[in-house]
């Protein structure tokens, strides 16, 4: 199948503003080193990694929130890397994103409706509202949600809000950065099974960001796995559970809790 | 499963009633002042200097609240010194708010040079010592109303934006607008659409904060004869008339200050009951 993404010795590097002089520019961190995979189409990417391995950067990087500083970032066979935000609006409408945060990425004064019919305005979608009561529909939430306020729901309502907003506007690509990581276990379940059927149902292609590897593993098709900025292994997730190479990816698999406690924890 | 936040009630609560109901009558007071008047607040009569107000023995009737020392009615004074008070407190407060918020949105949401240039702004506007800039302002500019307002809105227009800079940057952390400029959403509509709401309670609050500031410095500069033209009613007039005759006729100087005081204490008050009811979170 065609590569959706294609991402070509990404680099991306932030200024430090801790240290920044007083004259003069902060010092850079490097935080993406090279970094070159491929997403096909329909395929559902794994992203793992621990904090601090630049997994969210990269994710900010794939839907342009950040510009890369070198390599390149291909959609479909455009070059995205450096397009000018006007240039990339059109085509936003093709990779969206799922947040981490449900309560930081909703408006709080905007309604769920509004919340979710928003995106579809902005791309002139006709009757952006019955879209997004359909959208409500796909995420297995009422239509009366739509009068709610984020915070009026609960934490995995919003998440499926948050889903219910990427899948709207029908893109190619949805990021979803950590989205479950804030949620407790039986919502966590409920949310991954909601994101299979959907990416089943509408040919979507996803990357998932996570740092949990027993809810990749649950989900994802191939597993890319981060550490300090650069790609340590980059296999399909059954491959790289039985046969681990990277010494950091068996320390992750190591740390996956099993359910086995011995006898004298009871 | 409900946040419990939006299981709690906020009633309007006395405050806001107390408050509003204040300035209402005061807002009225104004536009009815030459009706409501029992005299002319400019009428001189020596005969009738420093009388007492209505519960002591020797006052004059019809002087509810007794009369100068050039016997002027300290009631009608009040009434027609409204006028100038909540003319200021209304113009001076809302370009105030407009400058200063506008300025604070800006720098805080597009941060870069934008916020380079605002935020020295501040800090240069800062280091005035805000009464003394004000009388230098006047004493350029000339006395009157105009001059005034434009006194206000020069030495205050940082008290919104550094607040509303603060607020717009918090604001603009969070992950929201981010998923705005995911959905294709230009920085500008992002800015007016997104975080204005947001930022709003704190701007309604600061504004009724800043009427009230306005009252008290209209009053200042009155008080030091830098105000409209000295014939006109003015609270911070009649205070500083009042001063010289404090220990003969009490009345004069404490009706206006009482005036003034509940005056900006209602202002202040009803910006914290207002940010209350504009937060959905709250509400």
């Amino acid at each position: 199948m065609a590569d959706l993404y294609e991402v070509e010795n990404l680099h991306l590097s932030l200024p430090d503003m801790t240290r920044k002089p007083l004259f003069g520019a902060a010092p850079r961190i490097e935080i993406l080193k090279g970094l070159s995979f491929n997403i096909p189409e329909g395929e559902i990417l794994g992203i793992v990694g621990g904090s601090g391995s630049g997994k969210s950067t990269l994710g900010r990087a794939l839907v342009r929130l950040l510009e890369p500083t070198s390599g390149a970032v291909r959609f479909d066979g455009d070059d995205v890397t450096h397009l000018s935000e006007q240039a990339l609006r059109p085509m936003r409408r093709r990779f969206q994103m799922i947040f981490q945060d449900p309560m930081s990425s909703m408006n709080p004064r905007h309604r769920v409706g509004r919340i979710i019919s928003a995106p579809l305005r902005l791309h002139g979608v006709e009757n952006a509202r019955e879209a997004a009561r359909e959208a409500l529909d796909h995420v297995g939430l009422p239509r009366s949600f739509e009068t709610r306020y984020p915070h009026e729901l609960s934490g995995g309502q919003r998440q499926r809000v948050g889903i219910a907003r990427a899948i709207a506007l029908r893109p190619d690509f949805i990021l979803a950065d950590e989205i479950v990581s804030g949620l407790d276990v039986s919502s966590q379940a409920q949310v991954l099974a909601l994101l299979e059927r959907l990416v089943r149902e509408l040919g979507l292609t996803l990357a998932f960001i996570s740092h949990d590897l027993s809810v990749i593993r649950r989900l994802c098709t191939r597993i890319v796995v981060l550490h300090h900025g650069e790609i340590v292994e980059n296999e399909p997730t059954a491959e790289l559970f039985d046969n681990p190479r990277a010494g950091y990816t068996r320390e992750l698999l190591d740390a996956i809790p099993l359910p086995d406690p011995d006898e004298p924890w009871f | 499963m409900l946040d419990g936040r939006s299981q709690v009630r906020r009633r309007a609560g006395p405050r806001l009633w107390l408050s509003g109901g204040w300035l209402t009558a005061l807002a009225l007071a104004a536009i009815f002042a030459s009706f409501l008047s029992p005299h002319d607040p400019l009428a001189q009569d020596l005969f009738l200097g420093r009388m007492p107000p209505f519960w002591v023995d020797s006052a004059e009737p019809g002087y509810f609240l007794g009369t100068d020392s050039l016997g002027r009615d300290v009631l009608s004074r009040i009434l027609y010194g409204s006028r100038v008070a909540l003319t200021v407190a209304l113009i001076a407060g809302t370009l105030t708010c407009l400058i200063g918020a506008s300025l604070g949105l800006l720098a805080g949401y597009l941060r870069g040079w934008v916020d380079v240039v605002v935020s020295r702004l501040i800090d240069i506007w800062m280091a005035f010592p805000p009464v003394l800039f004000s009388i230098l302002l006047i004493a350029v500019l000339g006395p009157g109303l105009i001059s005034i307002i434009i006194a206000i809105v020069v030495i205050d227009w940082t008290r919104f934006a550094r607040v509303v800079r603060a607020e717009a940057m918090a604001q603009g952390a969070m992950d929201y607008p981010a998923s705005a400029q995911v959905a294709g959403r230009t920085r500008l509509s992002t800015m007016l659409v997104e975080i204005l709401p947001n930022v709003l309670p704190t701007i309604v609050a600061l504004l009724t904060l800043e009427m009230g500031i306005a009252v008290i410095v209209e009053a200042i500069l009155s008080f030091v004869n830098l105000s409209i033209s000295t014939d006109d009613p003015t609270w911070g007039g009649m205070i500083s008339e009042g001063r010289v005759s404090i220990y003969q006729a009490w009345w004069v100087i404490v009706f206006p200050l009482i005036t003034l005081f509940l005056t900006v204490l209602s202002f202040s008050q009803l910006g914290e009951g207002l940010k209350d009811r504009f937060d959905p979170v709250l509400r």
